[in-house]
């Protein structure tokens, strides 16, 4: 190895090494020069698309959500905005001490607390959780003042659902709520899930959801510039959402509240519905809930009020709720005796006050004489409810051809109704029981049949259904609550539903002298007291439905009975009832508990037609008729009873 | 003598200007006018920061005309003291230093609070040519032994901070002071493939941090939020500003903060998106003729001494140029090295001073007579 010594080759080798470092230096700059055509030349497009991509966010517009109003117009869901505060869970490292400084500047109840924690429970993906809903502007102003205190708290302008008249109507409406993950993948299933971005919430129940695509609305977009950070700093561009389609329902909410007032503290359903065009006029489930709770997250304590509830005021007893109806099939079991040519106008029966089938006796129920109803022709075993007509009858008819008349008339299937959830129910057959049980039918379970008992489970609208259709004279009208969809901007009306879904082939004359025998229920039969003084004429039919069973030889005692065991009431009828009028309203009514059926059904429906066709309104909730006098001269006795 | 302050500046001034290199101080009046112009962009929503700039500017332009009027043998002479005070602040470092985000590189003097590792990037190669400059004529095996020592013990400390990139800048000053002294070339073929050897072993004594830094060079999209961010973004921001770029304050990767340290380090992504290639020509040609000047600058140098400093600082300027301007684009990993003349920063500029009043002095005692 060679050292330096010589400082002449020292310069050279220096001038040597320079050079190597110039060579160096030329490379770099080569290799630098490369990178950036590259990058600034070949891949330019690449990286301009990037940086506008970087910069240029797209923001979800949503379209207000659309109102919904009653048939007369009457708006009962709306949109309201107010202003939110927001939590920006990424923003905020120790949340509940943020809410305890926030609770010095504006109030936040406990309430808001734990509605808080279960919005982050429920949508653990929410990134911005709302502490406070709805500031009064003195609120807004005060934390305004103090924002810089809170980083990562923002306040929000939004939209708000809201009920306006509470809990009137609330199992036909339903609610919103925030969109869940079972949510999206409805969404999924929509015509248009794009439309869905930036929507929070959705319609969970009610008309609310089944017609959410309809009240959603199209989503627009703004193009905002953003920064790395994500704050807007300018719109760009902008296309607008569209509102959603308006409702119009079929409800009368001013009969809607009246219905529901009149059942009181009681629970029950209602089903108003007007013949000729199956509008639903009220649609009642009582116990109702408040649904404007739901709209911004239900705080747990409210939810486990709701859902734990002995009364279920989260059923849908309407909709959901399937019973067996009692003597309100009497009708229908009459007309299809005529119809098939089993009975005449005429025949009569022998009712001594009980049946003796194989070994069995089925009694008479309710107040009855002593010995029965004696002769008794089809008319009076309505007008007075004779069940051991209606047990011979049956017994003569046989399941299967009750069955196959019914079918048509919509029990034991689902109506169509335009709310989600509907059940079926059961209408017996022995190819059901066959099929259900693998058992074959006994001719014992037909008596049963004859008074809506045994097997029978219908829900209130199918009754209230049925009811519509006889008054109709065997049309069919599929029922709806929701009468047309109004575009909001033209105001233009599609009605929902077409004009006629099927008609019963039936003999006018049968029809007529069905409809005469409930008229005469309400002047001189088992409902003539809560009819007295009528100036219209309604056809009606009581009914008592059994809830649980009662031994045989045992005594029903409705005071020794656990309130919840007693029987429900029940009553249908249509009005007006007179010869050639067109009936305008038929319903069905339920009432839970209540015991028999003309005394705690037939007032409510009374008030219903006294407003529905006298605009007559009530002074407080239907009376519950104290007694019912012995529709015969016999002397009072103790009631035999059962079912 | 008792004059006001702004009636001896002017005295003052025309007495260095003979020493000023007019072609380097063009040079670098025309790269600090692009930094500035540049850094009232990247600085808009920093707004303090130009008029902070402004006062660096001036302050690394009076050391810099302060150094230039010093002789070569004060240099010489300062370089021992400088190296030794600089090694005792970098032991001081690692026992009472102060940690900031994870790495302890500052030190507290009182109201002062200074890096000692940036006083090491000039004196490695003021120390290392002093110490050949000594050997003149004598150097042998056991010199750049010595040598080697003298920039690894520094180094060694540097990294344990750790800063790498320091450490690095720090390492190349003294390598270019070695090689320029005439390492033989077998030697240097050795040591590369040595590097070249020990990079399996570098890797396992990485941080973390500094492992990731090289894995999202290799595929920057591979976390395109998270460790690859910084660079990614500023590879938008270079490509996306084209042949002419977007025009000056007109970056939307810049005003809309998605470049990181846009101030500092990554400053040049700044002036490549709004100049665009046409820009990243020119000032890749300014730099070129700074570096030639400076090696001029040594060619002409007529000791040992200065021949080694100009040359070691022609090197050193390309060498942050090239690393920052390498790891911007995308082509080395993120190390903390600012642009000369265009980075936002008081230190470095003084350094940078520091540096061209040396190859000013150097110039202005070169040999009367060419060779």
């Amino acid at each position: 190895m060679k050292f330096l010594r010589n400082p002449e080759r020292e310069v050279f080798y220096f001038r040597t090494r320079l050079l190597a470092a110039t060579v160096l230096m030329l490379g770099g700059f080569a290799l630098l020069l490369a990178r950036f055509t590259w990058l600034q030349v070949v891949r330019h497009q690449d990286f301009y698309a990037r940086a506008e991509q970087n910069r240029i966010s797209l923001v979800p517009v949503t379209g207000n959500r659309g109102l919904i109003k009653d048939r007369n117009g009457v708006i009962i869901a709306k949109n309201y905005s107010a202003y939110t505060l927001e939590i920006a869970m990424d923003q905020v490292k120790n949340v509940d001490a943020t809410i305890d400084q926030l609770s010095e500047v504006i109030p936040i109840e406990a309430r808001d607390r734990r509605r808080f924690h279960k919005l982050i429970e429920d949508y653990k993906r929410l990134d911005s959780v709302p502490i406070r809903t709805r500031l009064t502007d003195e609120e807004v102003a005060r934390f305004a003042a103090q924002r810089y205190r809170f980083p990562g708290v923002e306040l929000r302008a939004r939209l708000f659902r809201q009920y306006p008249l509470g809990d009137t109507a609330s199992h036909v409406l339903g609610y919103i709520g925030r969109v869940s993950e079972a949510d999206e993948q409805r969404i999924d299933q929509f015509s248009n899930p794009a439309d869905y971005n930036g929507t929070e919430y959705i319609g969970k129940i009610g008309v609310e959801s089944s017609y959410e695509e309809y009240l959603h609305g199209t989503t627009g977009f703004e193009q905002v510039e953003i920064t790395a950070g994500g704050h807007p700093v300018r719109t760009l561009s902008r296309t607008p959402s569209e509102p959603g389609h308006n409702l119009i329902l079929s409800i009368d909410i001013k009969l809607q509240e009246l219905a529901e007032k009149a059942f009181g503290d009681r629970r029950g359903a209602l089903i108003a519905i007007e013949p000729e065009s199956g509008d639903v006029l009220a649609f009642v489930s009582k116990p109702t809930y408040d649904p404007n709770l739901f709209v911004d997250g239900i705080d747990p304590l409210n939810w486990d009020g709701l859902n734990n509830s002995q009364d279920k005021p989260l059923l849908n007893r309407a909709l959901r709720g399937t019973y067996p109806i009692g003597s309100t099939y009497k009708p229908f079991l009459a007309l299809c005796a005529l119809e098939l040519g089993k009975r005449h106008f005429d025949s009569v029966t022998y009712d001594p006050g009980f049946f003796w089938y194989a070994g069995h006796e089925f009694r008479e129920g309710g107040h009855i004489p002593k010995g029965g109803y004696g002769n008794v022709d089809l008319h009076r075993a309505i007008v007075v409810s004779s069940d051991v007509y209606f047990y011979v009858l049956a017994n003569d008819l046989g399941v299967d051809a009750i069955h196959n008349f019914m079918q048509p008339f919509g029990f034991g299937q689902m109506t169509g109704i335009d709310l989600e959830g509907e059940l079926a129910g059961v209408l017996p057959s022995s190819e059901w029981k066959e099929r259900r049980f693998h058992q074959k039918w006994f001719g014992g379970e037909t008596i049963s049949i004859g008074i809506g008992q045994g097997y029978n489970s219908f829900t209130l609208l199918q009754l209230a259904h049925a009811t519509a259709t006889l008054a109709n004279g065997g049309v069919v009208m599929k029922p709806h609550v929701v009468r047309a969809i109004e575009d909001p901007r033209t105001g233009a009306l599609k009605p929902t539903v077409p004009s006629e879904s099927g008609r019963i082939k039936l003999n006018p004359l049968n029809v007529d002298f069905i409809r005469n025998a409930m008229v005469d229920v309400n002047l001189s039969g088992t409902a003539r007291a809560a009819f007295v003084g009528a100036p219209y004429h309604a056809a009606g039919k009581t009914g008592t439905a059994q809830v649980v069973g009662v031994a045989q030889n045992e005594k029903y005692n409705e005071n020794k009975i656990d309130e919840r065991h007693r029987d429900h009431a029940l009553f249908i009828a249509f009005a007006p009832a007179d010869p050639g009028a067109k009936p305008k309203i038929a319903l069905a009514l339920l009432v839970e508990n209540a015991g028999w059926g003309a005394l705690a059904a037939a007032p409510i429906a009374r008030q219903v037609f006294d407003y529905y066709l006298l605009g007559k309104v009530p002074a407080g909730p239907a009376p519950i008729d104290e007694h019912d006098e012995p529709l015969k001269t016999a002397s009072t006795t103790e009631a035999t009873a059962k079912r | 003598m008792n004059a006001p302050l702004p009636q001896r500046v002017g005295p003052w001034l025309r007495s260095r200007l003979p020493v000023l290199d007019p072609v380097l101080l063009a040079l670098v009046g025309v790269l600090s006018l692009l930094g500035l112009v540049t850094l009232y962009s990247a600085a808009s929503d920093h707004p303090g920061r130009f008029g902070e700039q402004l006062r660096n500017f001036a302050l690394a332009g009076a050391v810099m005309i302060a150094v230039a009027g010093l002789p070569p043998r004060m240099l010489k002479r300062l370089a021992l003291p400088t190296y030794t005070v600089g090694l005792v602040l970098l032991v001081a470092v690692l026992v009472a230093g102060v940690s900031v985000k994870g790495a302890q590189r500052w030190l507290e003097l009182g109201p002062l609070r200074i890096q000692p590792a940036e006083i090491m990037k000039l004196a490695v190669p003021l120390m290392l040519a002093w110490y050949f400059d000594r050997r003149e004529g004598a150097v042998g095996r056991m010199d750049f032994a010595v040598a080697a020592l003298l920039v690894l013990v520094p180094v060694a400390l540097i990294v344990r901070q750790p800063d790498l990139g320091t450490a690095m800048l720090v390492l190349a000053a003294g390598f270019f002071v070695i090689f320029f002294a005439g390492l033989p070339w077998l030697w240097l073929g050795v040591m590369v493939g040595g590097a070249v050897a020990l990079v399996p072993v570098a890797w396992t004594l990485m941080h973390d941090y500094q492992r990731n830094r090289i894995l999202t060079l290799v595929d920057p999209m591979s976390d395109p939020l998270g460790k690859g961010f910084h660079t990614l973004q500023a590879m938008i921001a270079i490509g996306s500003g084209g042949i002419f770029g977007k025009g000056w304050m007109q970056g939307t990767q810049t005003h809309l903060e998605f470049i990181p340290e846009r101030t500092s380090d990554f400053i040049f992504a700044v002036f490549s998106e709004e100049f665009g290639l046409i820009g990243n020509l020119v000032l890749l040609v300014l730099f070129l003729v700074l570096v030639g000047r400076a090696l001029q600058i040594a060619l002409q140098a007529s000791t040992p001494f200065t021949r080694l400093l100009a040359s070691a600082i022609a090197m050193i300027l390309f060498t942050y140029t090239f690393v920052n301007m390498a790891m911007v684009s995308g082509i080395l990993p993120v190390v903390g090295v600012p642009l000369p003349f265009i980075s936002y920063g008081g230190t470095a500029l003084v350094t940078l001073g520091m540096a061209c009043g040396m190859l000013m002095c150097v110039q202005s005692h070169r040999k009367l007579v060419q060779m």
